[in-house]
């Protein structure tokens, strides 16, 4: 074996687990749970989520749900939060270049799969892209029903009245609606959706999206899906329409005024610059490449 | 023969047993457009049973309930789709239960909970909801400026008429209440019941009121049951079966009344 010399390339798949770490007839039964959702464009299907070797909260349904779909030819991409190298993306990248060893990348563009936990990539994903989310609760309205008898009961009548409840409370406390992430959606005009802890910067962009949009939630054991080019409303009120948020500074490092920026604080002075999520997006811009 | 000639609600040998238990027996009668029945009986004797098996709550073991709806004529209400159910319990009925935070909901506003039908009717405008809401707040005789505030920081008699409120704000033609001033002091009681005189009138509501006191019954109510072991043991008129009862059972009620 001469695996351990081909080191510095890349992380060389190991031997003595299956290929994607789950045995094969475990990922035929995510496949029909993701084929099912597929069909059924943001219901929750039930899949009997495994015992995977990382804890639940760490991304243990998106793992699961790659692990049905990569193949030996896709090229994946993960991020936590935008970016590609913080703890989360850059276990899981290791996790399945080992146990499968596909390539892997940061560009956007060169994926064919990517695993995400709480952004979409600014880059516009294209027809032929998955994309997985990690979700810690599929259930939008389990916050204000915590009988889940009857949330199933108002999905299956699309009774989701009370979601507005939730967010008049919020006009009513704060002037505005007070959700900034996992803020919650409409498939196709019939149900409603987490689109999990994704800021709601993020929610236009899964409107009509062309690529297959797939969620896992490993701990509740759920899996939904929204198929490319489907209509995804964000929840809101005639009189207080949906609005994402805006920043009055552009990226630090790459002047962009489109992305999604996070506040870092450099110094205990006071100090604090505003930056891309997206490293990719914003590592691009300032190479001088498109995007 | 116009649509007030006809009852809203028949109720035909509705029988309900918990195992052996006979909770309550071959129960039958009609209930008018506007009239308000009062159902008294001491505590077992199937009051409440009767009050679930008539609201769709508790499927009865025999008999029917007819409701006549306001398009689609008379349906039995166990043969409806459990949808068009939901549907009718939250726009033609309401419920008022005994201990009001069992019928709102405690977490949010009291605007909230006013305009939560309406939202699960499809009203997506805000400023819409929140004048509706306000204006049934003035009606049930509460002060606007509690509009944001939880129902937890209402009192017993407040949140009694934030929960009939909430029930209203769909303008249903039947309510069913589960003895909605007994958890309250005597003078709240006595509002309330004023309240709720006006109201029913108003909106020519007929209602089913549960009850084990007989002066709400005497201030409410049109007609009564009088209910002993799941029977039915009187009806008739209110005042004529509290001037002159009957059977037995409704003289001990109603000398048994304490009379300060």
């Amino acid at each position: 074996m001469n695996a351990r010399t081909e080191f510095a390339t890349a992380v060389i798949r190991e031997e003595g687990y299956n290929f994607a770490y789950l045995d094969e007839r475990t990922k035929r039964m995510i496949r029909r749970a993701i084929l099912k959702a597929i069909a059924i464009p943001g219901y929750q299907v039930p899949f009997g989520s495994r015992e995977m070797p990382l804890p639940y909260g760490w991304g243990t349904g998106g793992i699961q749900v790659t692990a049905a779909i990569i193949g030996a030819g896709d090229t994946l991409k993960v991020i936590d939060q935008g970016a590609d190298d913080t703890v989360n993306a850059v276990n899981i990248r290791r996790f399945f270049q080992r146990t499968t060893g596909v390539a892997t990348t940061e560009r956007t563009t060169e994926a064919t799969l990517i695993q995400t936990r709480h952004r979409i990539p600014e880059t516009p994903l294209a027809e032929g892209q998955v994309i997985v989310y990690q979700v810690p609760i599929p259930e939008p309205l389990a916050h204000l029903e915590p009988r889940e008898a009857e949330t199933k009961m108002m999905h299956g009548l699309a009774e989701y009245g009370l979601m507005h409840v939730k967010l008049y409370e919020d006009i009513a406390r704060h002037g505005h609606i007070a959700d900034t992430y996992d803020y919650p959606v409409m498939i196709d005009g019939r149900f409603l959706m987490s689109p999990s802890p994704i800021p709601k910067f993020d929610n236009p962009k899964m409107h009509r999206n062309p690529a297959l949009q797939l969620f896992g939630a490993g701990r509740e054991k759920r899996i939904y899906a929204v198929p490319p080019y489907t209509t995804v409303e964000s929840l809101a009120f005639e009189d207080h329409p949906f609005e994402v948020q805006k920043w009055e500074h552009a990226c630090a490092l790459c002047g962009s005024r489109e992305s999604f920026l996070d506040e870092v604080i450099t110094d205990d002075k006071g100090g604090r610059m505003f930056i891309c999520s997206d490293t990719d997006y914003c590592g691009q811009r300032r190479d001088g490449a498109a995007p | 023969m116009t649509l007030l000639d006809q009852p809203i609600l028949e109720v035909e040998g509705v029988t309900k047993r918990y195992g052996d238990r006979i909770a309550i027996d071959d129960i039958r009668f009609d209930l008018w457009p506007g009239e308000v029945l009062a159902v008294v009986g001491e505590s077992g004797s199937g009051k409440t049973t009767l009050l679930n098996c008539v609201s769709a709550r508790l499927k009865p073991d025999a008999g029917r309930v007819h409701f006549r709806t306001r398009h689609e004529g008379v349906v039995d209400i166990y043969d409806l789709s459990e949808a068009s159910r939901r549907l009718l319990a939250r726009t033609d009925w309401g419920y008022v239960h005994q201990n009001p935070a069992d019928g709102l909901r405690m977490d949010v506003s009291a605007g909230a909970n006013v305009g939560e039908r309406l939202m699960a009717l499809g009203e997506r405008h805000y400023g819409r909801i929140r004048r509706e809401a306000l204006s049934w707040m003035t009606r049930v005789e509460m002060q606007e400026d509690r509009i944001d505030d939880s129902p937890a920081t209402f009192s017993g008699g407040m949140r009694q008429r934030l929960q009939i409120a909430r029930n209203l704000v769909t303008q249903p033609r039947l309510v069913f209440m589960d003895e909605p001033t007994s958890g309250l002091d005597v003078s709240v009681q006595a509002r309330l019941l004023d309240l709720l005189r006006t109201l029913t009138r108003q909106l020519h509501l007929a209602s089913i009121i549960v009850t084990h006191d007989l002066a709400v019954a005497r201030l409410l109510a049109h007609r009564m049951i009088v209910m002993k072991g799941g029977r039915i043991v009187e009806e008739g008129l209110t005042d004529q079966v509290l001037d002159d009862p009957q059977h037995p059972y409704t003289q001990l009620l109603v000398s048994s009344v304490l009379q300060p």
